[in-house]
């Protein structure tokens, strides 16, 4: 089996869903990270049969929004001196600002460079967001 | 300040005041002409209108008021690059009210927060139009009366057209109101607004395909045009704009009491020999839309 060491200081986000690893770790923006950074896919669970984490060292700020966003079941673990201090669980955020686009070619965010993209939380019970804009739902299809 | 940029900014109780300012202002006309002596309204039209903002011009010249603007994005600093906020902060220096269309959806919204007078939304792309709302809303409530218990057909492009979004999320908030949409597949209404509108709401909807089999159930149908502009492919706007072609035939099987509606411009999507029967009442329908925009001028204004 695959070992990845411990963190004396860092985040581990824990129970990610199968799949969804590498796209938080592009969401969040890890890969403009100097640190050292594990993306560890398909781990067992005894939840979920397999997970994804993601292990950050030396790092203690995380968007909460974003986690929110991708995947709400994970759980944030923080680290600090080898010792688990603090777990959370992310919610639903209510509003995404410039963490998402909008796809619709009729939208003025697309049309202007200076404004932000801002997507509202439509259905809490199906995790839609739409834009601010032109209401459009955000889908990950292109 | 307010401002009209969706047309559910205004709660129901506000939009009677309105619809009975509007009532007010066609029976006493003279009463308002003076109302807006010295204000001016600016007409921002990135986006081609004849209707619409001669309407705005009107409602301002008949309450007393002056107007400056542009009608097209060509005519504007837009052309050179300039961007929707630094013209709406710009000619908020130079206006007490700004009426605002423009082909981008939101652009009213993105306007509104940078202006210092109030924005109304004029129409953005095939997003909304509220004040072509509040002159649907007049026209059904003098013609039927009220605005509860009617069955109401919305035919056409019910996927691009902005007065449809608007009229529907409006009339949700009433009671007893039965929606048949009838449309082609592809310009079926947006998701948004049967998920988010119909479906949450728990409303009393159906789709159809053809508009014969509902006809005779309708107190009210909405025409609209299936717009070319909204079409990236020329050859998906040929095959469907004569979906939907209302005739006399067709008119013979609505109720005596059926009124029909059309935001207009239409092109061939009712048939000429329309315009004669009484239940056509798309040109009361420009009229009601001149002072329901007077009255919203002046409510937005905060003037008596």
């Amino acid at each position: 089996m695959l070992k990845i060491d411990s963190l004396e200081n860092g985040i581990v986000i824990d129970h990610i869903k199968s799949g969804n690893g590498m796209k938080l770790y592009n969401l969040l923006g890890l890969d403009k990270l100097d640190c050292c950074v594990a993306v560890i896919k398909n781990a067992k669970s005894n939840k979920y049969g397999k997970k994804d984490i993601i292990k950050i060292d030396g790092v203690s700020n995380v968007n909460l929004d974003i986690l929110g966003f991708v995947d709400n079941n994970v759980t944030v673990c923080y680290i600090e001196n080898g010792e688990l201090v603090r777990k959370e669980k992310p919610t639903l955020p209510e509003k995404l600002t410039n963490i998402l686009k909008c796809k619709n070619p009729r939208c003025i965010s697309n049309a202007e460079d200076d404004i932000d993209h801002i997507f509202y939380l439509s259905d809490v019970n199906s995790h839609k967001y739409r834009c601010i804009y032109c209401e459009q739902e955000y889908t990950d299809k292109h | 300040m307010r401002h009209l940029l969706d047309p559910l900014d205004f709660s129901k109780e506000e939009i009677a005041k309105i619809l009975d300012l509007a009532d007010d202002i066609e029976a006493n006309p003279s009463k308002y002409a003076h109302k807006c002596d010295g204000k001016i309204l600016a007409t921002l039209f990135f986006e081609p209108s004849t209707r619409t903002r001669l309407s705005f011009e009107s409602a301002m010249m008949r309450l007393g008021g002056k107007v400056l603007g542009f009608s097209s994005a060509n005519s504007s600093s837009a052309a050179k690059g300039e961007s929707v906020g630094d013209t709406i902060r710009t000619v908020s220096c130079y206006s007490d009210i700004i009426a605002m269309r423009h082909n981008k959806e939101g652009a009213p919204l993105v306007g509104s927060k940078y202006a210092s007078v109030p924005v109304i939304n004029a129409g953005d792309g095939g997003h909304q139009h509220p004040t072509q709302t509040l002159t649907d809303l007049l026209t059904i409530r003098k013609e039927t009366g009220r605005l509860t218990g009617i069955t109401v057909g919305l035919c056409g492009d019910l996927k691009f057209g902005r007065t449809v979004h608007s009229l529907i999320k409006s009339l949700a908030r009433y009671e007893g109101i039965k929606f048949v949409l009838i449309s082609p597949e592809e310009l079926r209404v947006p998701d948004y607004i049967i998920e988010e509108v119909l479906i949450k709401g728990g409303h009393d909807f159906i789709e159809v395909r053809t508009i014969d089999e509902v006809m005779p159930d309708l107190d009210i149908l909405y025409m609209t045009r299936v717009q070319r502009e909204r079409f990236f492919n020329e050859e998906d706007y040929i095959r469907l704009k004569d979906s939907y072609i209302l005739t006399k035939e067709k008119m013979a099987l609505g109720k005596d009491t059926l009124r029909v509606l059309h935001p207009l411009p239409r092109v061939n999507e009712i048939a000429k020999e329309v315009d004669d029967d009484e239940r056509a009442v798309y040109f009361k329908q420009v009229q009601n839309g001149v002072y329901v925009r007077m009255a919203l001028i002046m409510t937005l204004l905060g003037i008596e």
